[in-house]
């Protein structure tokens, strides 16, 4: 790849606007509430447009490209099966209780629905898995800019962390939003014309069909129905509720990172709108994400002439081939904004768990507002510090998918069963919570330990993954079950609020049809629909 | 809030468009053998300043100066 002056110019314009919005932010961080939830007071579709860029990481773009240019169309279930069903329930059913709530947190949610214990157990579990997730965009920044400036990896690895770490000292949860909605537009006008360009080349969508190396690729849904005739080996029960119920529910429903920004919405409609606004991008992306890693294996079958043997490069390849100067610029920045948009969602995350569900409740209570403040802002530091070594963790692992998706098992899996019957069963004791979240990711372990030794072998790690999710949600939903049988329930009026048999139903009569969740989200899944069969 | 963000948004699209038209006119036509011989960086270019210009046009609108 060889970059032009002008490149760097555009680079470097994006740099100095990702920094300047923090400046602008930061004098208006006043309470830990600005800081951590923008003081509630941002517009639906700011917070819909964060919300589908902070999901927008490295394994988003690259490794859903990589895993296009690997296993063909199967990888659109990962946005038509996995997110738009799950992104309208958390929108529909799941917001009011977060935002209703007044919880400051996934896991002050679950203070308040379960206990202390339940809480906290999420809130390390969470804290963990972030860190370590965060490493990940660090990574993928600094290899590109390792290929491009040739700069050791190390120095690019602080170099993008510091960027990062900037914009959110100064201006907290603001500033990464305001930044991801920015983010989101660059990626968008980034990628859409590699779509046109690749399909050009290969001769529209009937010549990319007649290049793919078999015509498995060009489906989503025809070979579903036996593990031996997809390319990832998993057949019809470990796609649709592994990835579509499990951990496409367990990530977009319950993890903090992506629920955190419809937190930070004005009111309750535009909290429930959120995932639902994100949804309608979302929906589209694969145009962005797939096409151009089908595009990639069909131009280059045996990974030889653009890939150099690596299906991640299959997006930078693409980039690199297809873009002239100039235009190359912004696909490059559209990719640092990715990553970008990711590693700040995953640290304003942090930030907010650590300072209110770690640090407030068992370090050092009942100080002053402010004390809180300077704290979220030192975890916004350690957490890019740890990133940083996290990176290096990454460096050793060969494929980042595979990573990604075998922390989410870990932690996301067990806890959507935990929020499923807290929500929706009023019976669930406050006890169960925990026993049942603590055994779901033990049966994740030990479902790892036991693939890891191969004592129980599946086709392969992604299968192995689907696997694990199905296990520690199963095991986490007997145990709260039957741990509940034998505890005391919950007074009904304490769980106002809290559950959905006891909470007034939010009222949308006097909005405009298009402002309804509601309607919304049934035009999605229609729309979602037409798109599987088009690409069935 | 303060800070309209459509502004930044507006300002950084409207930057982004004039140097890819401004970059496409003056540039070898050479390299655009990459993209099957369009001058892509005119035409994407024109896209970019237009959404920059909408952009900054909506924050205008709305900021209180206007009103």
């Amino acid at each position: 790849m060889h970059l032009h002056i002008v490149d760097y110019a555009i680079i470097i314009i994006y740099f100095v606007f990702v920094l300047g919005i923090g400046f602008a932010l930061r004098g208006r961080m006043k309470t830990s509430e600005d800081f951590f939830l923008s003081g509630r007071s941002i517009p639906g579709w700011i917070t819909g447009l964060a919300f589908m860029s902070a999901n927008l990481g490295a394994l988003e773009v690259m490794g859903h490209a990589a895993n296009a240019a690997k296993y063909g169309m199967f990888v659109n279930h990962f946005y038509w099966l996995a997110a738009m069903p799950a992104m309208c329930f958390v929108g529909v059913f799941m917001m009011p209780f977060y935002y209703g709530s007044k919880a400051r947190s996934v896991p002050e949610y679950l203070r308040k629905r379960y206990d202390e214990k339940t809480r906290t157990l999420n809130a390390l579990s969470f804290a963990v898995m972030t860190l370590l997730v965060s490493g990940v965009d660090l990574y993928a920044m600094a290899i590109l800019f390792q290929r491009l400036l040739h700069w050791p990896f190390g120095a690019s690895v602080v170099a993008s962390a510091a960027v990062v770490a900037v914009y959110i000292y100064l201006g907290g949860l603001t500033s990464s939003i305001y930044n991801e909605v920015l983010q989101f537009f660059l990626i968008v006008f980034g990628f859409l014309p590699l779509a046109i360009l690749g399909l050009k080349a290969v001769g529209g969508f009937a010549g990319l069909k007649e290049k793919l190396p078999s015509p498995a690729y060009a489906h989503t849904w025809a070979n579903i129905w036996h593990a031996s005739q997809n390319p990832m080996g998993i057949n019809w029960f470990g796609t649709i509720f592994g990835l579509g119920f499990v951990l496409s529910f367990g990530y977009w429903c319950t993890d903090f990172l992506v629920v955190q920004r419809g937190l930070a919405a004005r009111d309750m409609p535009s909290a429930q709108r959120t995932p639902l606004i994100a949804a309608v991008p979302k929906m589209f992306f694969p145009l962005m994400v797939v096409l151009p890693g089908l595009v990639a294996i069909a131009l280059d079958p045996q990974l030889t002439k653009y890939l150099n043997g690596r299906y991640d490069n299959a997006l930078p390849a693409m980039l690199g081939k297809f873009y002239p100067s100039g235009l190359l610029g912004i696909g490059l920045t559209a990719l640092m904004a990715s990553f970008m948009s990711g590693m700040a969602g995953n640290v304003t995350a942090f930030n907010t768990v650590w300072t209110f569900d770690i640090y407030q409740t068992h370090v050092n209570p009942g100080q002053p507002d402010r004390h809180y403040l300077t704290m979220g802002r030192l975890a916004t530091v350690f957490a890019v510090a740890v990133g940083i070594g996290t990176a290096f963790i990454v460096l050793r692992f060969n494929n980042l998918m595979d990573y990604l998706q075998l922390l989410f098992a870990f932690f996301n899996a067990p806890l959507f069963g935990t929020f499923l019957l807290g929500m929706f069963w009023k019976r669930t004791s406050a006890h169960s919570g925990f026993w049942g979240l603590l055994s779901g990711i033990l049966a994740a372990a030990t479902h790892y330990s036991l693939y890891h030794y191969h004592v129980i072998m599946y086709p392969s790690d992604m299968a192995a993954n689907f696997y694990q999710a199905i296990w520690a949600f199963s095991v986490c939903v007997v145990v709260t079950v039957v741990v509940t049988m034998f505890t005391e329930p919950r007074k009904e009026e304490e769980l106002v609020g809290l559950v959905y048999s006891l909470t007034p139903k939010p009222r949308n009569q006097d909005l405009p049809w298009y402002e309804r969740p509601g309607i919304l989200a049934v035009g999605i899944l229609a729309l979602c629909t037409v798109l599987n069969i088009i690409f069935w | 809030m303060g800070l309209d963000i459509r502004l930044p948004i507006g300002i950084i699209f409207t930057i982004y468009g004039a140097i890819l038209i401004v970059y496409g006119l003056v540039a070898d036509p050479a390299i655009f053998a990459s993209s099957d011989g369009v001058n892509i960086d005119i035409w994407w270019g024109a896209a970019m300043l237009v959404f920059g210009l909408i952009m900054g046009l909506l924050a205008f609108r709305a900021s209180p100066r206007f009103k």
